[in-house]
């Protein structure tokens, strides 16, 4: 396996664990999800088909498909996280209904939360994206 | 590219074996946590204040956590009482309140309050009817409650004041509590002496009551 397609297949494992992590906190923990979840979920998703895809078909576009998406989770997860450790008022929130999005459902370790462990996600993605654009580069 | 096909493959299948095997654990680890809790902190599930329905010497106790507000308590309240009927003198009813939605304690309140008057059971039924009218999501009007709950011969006077008994905010808030130690997250949930009703359905809900009603009375 060349390098690059060592780090696109760790992006793709890194989205499916995401993936499957939170539908694991929503379906099987039966943990609502909140607003700022939700838009997390619709970038992290379609992240999985877009690697697989990529893997096999057009490794060389997977970093055009995938970093928008990465990006926008990124910082939705950053904001996520300002509000859940209290840094924005949660009144200053978009969560006017159903699930409040500063709302601590797990607490591990006593730093690890659900957003916490999105925007790691997130940032392990733009890393080994970056990486892999540079990879595919070099190996031309 | 076969090799590839073949370590994505298997990666796949192994994360959601992994997925799989972790869901089945937490289920049972959940059964078993409520069922201790079941044999060692009964009170979660019946509290002494919370209104009884039935024989209160009926060995099987059904906790119905439930929302006034909430459109499917208001659709399964007849199955539970129709159940109630079928199963006569072995089984009772335990109400606990799960205030979900915007006006909900506002109505439990009211309710708490007419059961001052011995009116509990009416109101109950008179709120559930007219639930569509005062509980509307998109414009609740709170207000009819106590429109309706006056043409019960209410003093409402009284019940006004009652309301806001601390007595009344005291079960609320034990409730809330034992709502999150028992992790409930919907309305309505029924324990059927402390187990968990999984189906939610009028045959689910018989099936339960008779297996613990076999338990109870072999």
């Amino acid at each position: 396996m060349k390098r690059s397609q060592f780090i696109a297949f760790s992006c793709w494992i890194t989205a499916l664990v995401a993936t499957l992590g939170s539908l694991f906190f929503s379906e099987v923990m039966q943990f609502p999800p909140c607003v700022l979840c939700w838009y997390q979920r619709i970038a992290m998703y379609p992240l999985v088909l877009i690697f697989t895809v990529g893997a096999f078909r057009r490794p060389e576009a997977t970093f055009a498909f995938a970093a928008p998406l990465a990006f926008v989770g990124w910082f939705t997860a950053f904001y996520h996280n300002l509000l859940h450790y209290g840094i924005i008022p949660e009144s200053a929130s978009p969560c006017l209904e159903g699930v409040s999005c500063s709302t601590v459902f797990i607490n591990w370790m006593g730093f690890v939360t659900i957003p916490m462990l999105s925007w790691i996600a997130f940032s392990i993605l733009l890393i080994l994206l970056f990486a892999l654009k540079r990879n595919l580069s070099n190996e031309k | 590219m076969k090799n590839k096909v073949f370590i994505y493959a298997l990666s796949g299948v192994l994360l959601l074996g992994a997925f799989a095997l972790a869901a089945f654990l937490y289920k049972n680890s959940e059964k078993e946590r409520l069922s201790f809790l079941a044999s060692s902190e009964s009170e979660l599930f019946v509290r002494d204040y919370s209104p009884r329905y039935g024989n209160p010497e009926a060995k099987v106790v059904i906790s119905e956590f439930l929302d006034p507000e909430c459109e499917s308590c208001r659709a399964f309240y007849p199955v539970v009482k129709s159940l109630m009927k079928e199963f006569d003198d072995k089984v009772q009813l335990v109400l606990r309140y799960a205030p979900f939605h915007g006006n909900s304690e506002l109505a439990i309140r009211a309710l708490e309050a007419a059961r001052f008057q011995n009116k509990y059971w009416e109101a109950l039924e008179l709120l559930f009817y007219t639930q569509p009218q005062w509980g509307d999501h998109h414009h609740p009007r709170p207000e009819l409650i106590f429109e309706y709950l006056s043409q019960m011969g209410l003093d409402m006077e009284r019940l006004k004041t009652d309301m806001a008994s601390p007595k009344i905010q005291e079960m609320i808030d034990q409730d809330k509590q034992d709502l999150r130690a028992l992790k409930i997250r919907g309305t309505p949930t029924f324990f059927v002496n402390g187990q968990q009703l999984q189906d939610f359905s009028e045959e689910g809900l018989r099936s339960l009551l008779r297996s613990e009603i076999e338990k109870a009375y072999p």
